[in-house]
Parts: structure tokens; sequence; C-alpha cells
């Protein structure tokens, strides 16, 4: 790996575009021989919580009846969520709500912190394009399922494998495709994040380099890079909105089984 | 063939999978407008399972990606 990123920051001048991705330990600690350091990906996961707590205190501080331009924004997220849950799940499923938006908001606001940076100043981290944040994300939903599934319908929720109205030639094939892809639920959710995460900030890194290589023609690049950026706002919207959704349908199927 | 090369040419290789995943979203959304052209006032209510199905078909694309990154890092 050392090689590699030898190799590509070389190429690329200066930096490697994967140099932004490193993790930088900040406070060493060790809890119970294993190593549990302040490292700059816990600064901005605590910085994402201060700010989502922050801004929804302050918002909802007012209360009034009309919302003003922040109540709003407040108000306009929640319903945004609250709608999705009530679509996907029905009002059974209004009680794990809070679940969904605190997912949805902590997956936004890491995936936008990223999008930030002030020159010489602020130096943004990724921290959703670490595999294992995403995947402990995504283990979390799962784990959620299963124990919501196996409370609500005890052994009867293994019928979440069972489709009606199957032949019974072709069921046994169906019910093990169909538990192979309930068990690959957390790879895929967690993939999805940080593999978007990951290629979107490098295909951001790669192009900046060819915005200073290329001397006066790399006007060029920078006008594409504007496009990227905005392109990449998108994605770190929408990526948030797909891992809350998903999270809607996986627990629907933990509530109601299949309706399908 | 050095061990490196062939590393490269594999993970290269690798990505080749994203081209089943960029027809997959392709013909999501292009069918998505098909039929939002025919009847708008249904398209609102359809794009939300639209994003997912493209999350669906993207995602095994990203799988090829991921291939390419163990190729090129873990080996």
């Amino acid at each position: 790996m050392a090689t590699q990123n030898g190799a590509a920051g070389g190429a690329a001048g200066a930096q490697s575009p994967m140099e932004q991705f490193e993790i930088k330990t900040l406070l060493d600690l060790e809890l119970f021989g294993l190593n549990a350091s302040f490292t700059n990906s816990s600064l901005f996961m605590v910085i994402a919580v201060a700010l989502i707590l922050g801004f929804l205190t302050f918002a909802m501080s007012s209360k009034s009846l009309v919302p003003g331009r922040m109540q709003s924004l407040a108000e306009l997220s929640y319903e945004f969520i609250a709608n999705m849950v009530r679509d996907n799940i029905g009002t059974a499923g209004m009680k794990y709500m809070p679940f969904v938006f605190s997912l949805f908001i902590f997956v936004l606001v890491l995936n936008l912190l990223g999008m930030f940076a002030i020159p010489a100043v602020w130096k943004p981290f990724t921290v959703t394009s670490h595999i294992i944040v995403t995947f402990a994300l995504a283990a979390l939903v799962f784990a959620v399922v299963l124990v919501i599934g196996f409370t609500n319908h005890g052994l009867g929720f293994f019928r979440l494998f069972v489709p009606e109205g199957v032949p019974i030639a072709i069921l046994p094939l169906i019910v093990f495709i169909e538990f192979v892809s309930f068990l690959i639920r957390p790879f895929s959710l967690s993939v999805r994040l940080f593999a978007n995460m990951l290629a979107g900030h490098t295909m951001l890194k790669v192009f900046a380099g060819f915005v200073v290589s290329l001397g006066v023609a790399g006007v060029i690049p920078f006008a594409v890079m504007i496009g990227l950026t905005a392109f990449e706002i998108l994605v770190a919207v929408l990526q948030a909105f797909i891992f809350a959704i998903l999270t809607c349908i996986y627990l629907n199927d933990a509530i109601n089984l299949h309706d399908h | 063939m050095e061990a490196d090369a062939a590393k490269l040419i594999g993970a290269g290789l690798a990505c080749a999978g994203m081209i089943g995943a960029g027809i997959g979203v392709g013909s999501i959304f292009g069918n998505f407008l098909n039929g939002a052209m025919r009847n708008p006032s249904a398209a609102d209510a359809m794009f939300a399972r639209v994003l997912v199905g493209a999350a669906f078909a993207e995602a095994l694309g990203l799988f090829a990606l991921v291939v390419a990154l163990l190729i090129l890092f873990l080996f």
C-alpha cells in the first residue's frame, strides 16, 4: 500500500488523491489493550453530533406556531423522514422514526462535512468514506431488524424467506436466494455509502490535480470541477436519503413481514 | 509479465463490472422518463422508488470497484 501511494503521489505531483482519507491520531488512548485513540474521524463525528444537536435545539427554541426560517428547516427535515416512514412501513412504524431520523441526519451531516473546505485553515475529512464506519451503521440496522423481527413474529420471522404463490418445485431455490440476499444486506448497505463517498472524493482530487498540472489550460478542468462539486453535494444528500429509505424498507420487512 | 503490471491490469479489468451497473441505472432512469412523459402527474410519487432501484443497481457496480480496490491494495 505504501508503494502504491508513493507511485500515485509521484505521478500526480505533490499529493496522492488517497491522502485525504488518512486517519490521524489526535489523542493517544488505550482502553483494555485496544487502540481507542481520538482521531480526526472521531473529531468529525463529534462535530457532526454537535452541529445536529445545536441546529435542532436552536431552530426549535422559539416553538412559534408560524415557523421562522430555521424552524421550518427543522420541521421540514422531520416531516420528510416522518412521511418516508409512514409511506414505507405504515403507522406501526412511527415508533422507529427517531431511529431512522437519527441515521439519516447523522449520515447527511457527515457526508456534507466532507464537502466543505477553507483553504489552509480547514481540511475536511469524510468519515463515511471509511468502510468500518458505514459497516458499523449498517450492522446496527441489520441487528435492529433481526431483534424487531424475532420479537414481533418469533420463529414466524423465517416466513420472510418464503414468498407466497411460488411453485413447490423451485421453492428451495427461491428460499436460498432470499436468504442470501437477506444476509448480504449489511454489506450492500455499507459498501454503497462507502464506495460512493470514496470514489467521489477521489475523483474530485484527481480533477483538482489536472487544474494545477495543466497550467493556463487548467480553466477547462476547473469549470468541470464546479459541476463535479455540485454533483458531489447531490450525491452526499442522495446517499443519506437512500440509506434512510433502505432502512425503512428493511424495517418494513421485520414489522409487516412481506406484503408482496 | 511483472506481478505489479498484472495487478494493475487485473484491477482495470475488474472495473469492467461497472458496465452492467451503468446499463442498469441508465435503463431505470430511461424507463422512468419514458413513463413520466406519458403520465407526468404520477411521476413525483414514483421518484423515490426510482432512486431505490437505481441504488440497488448501482451497488452491484460498486462491488466491482471494491474488487478493484482489493486487488490494488491487498495483494
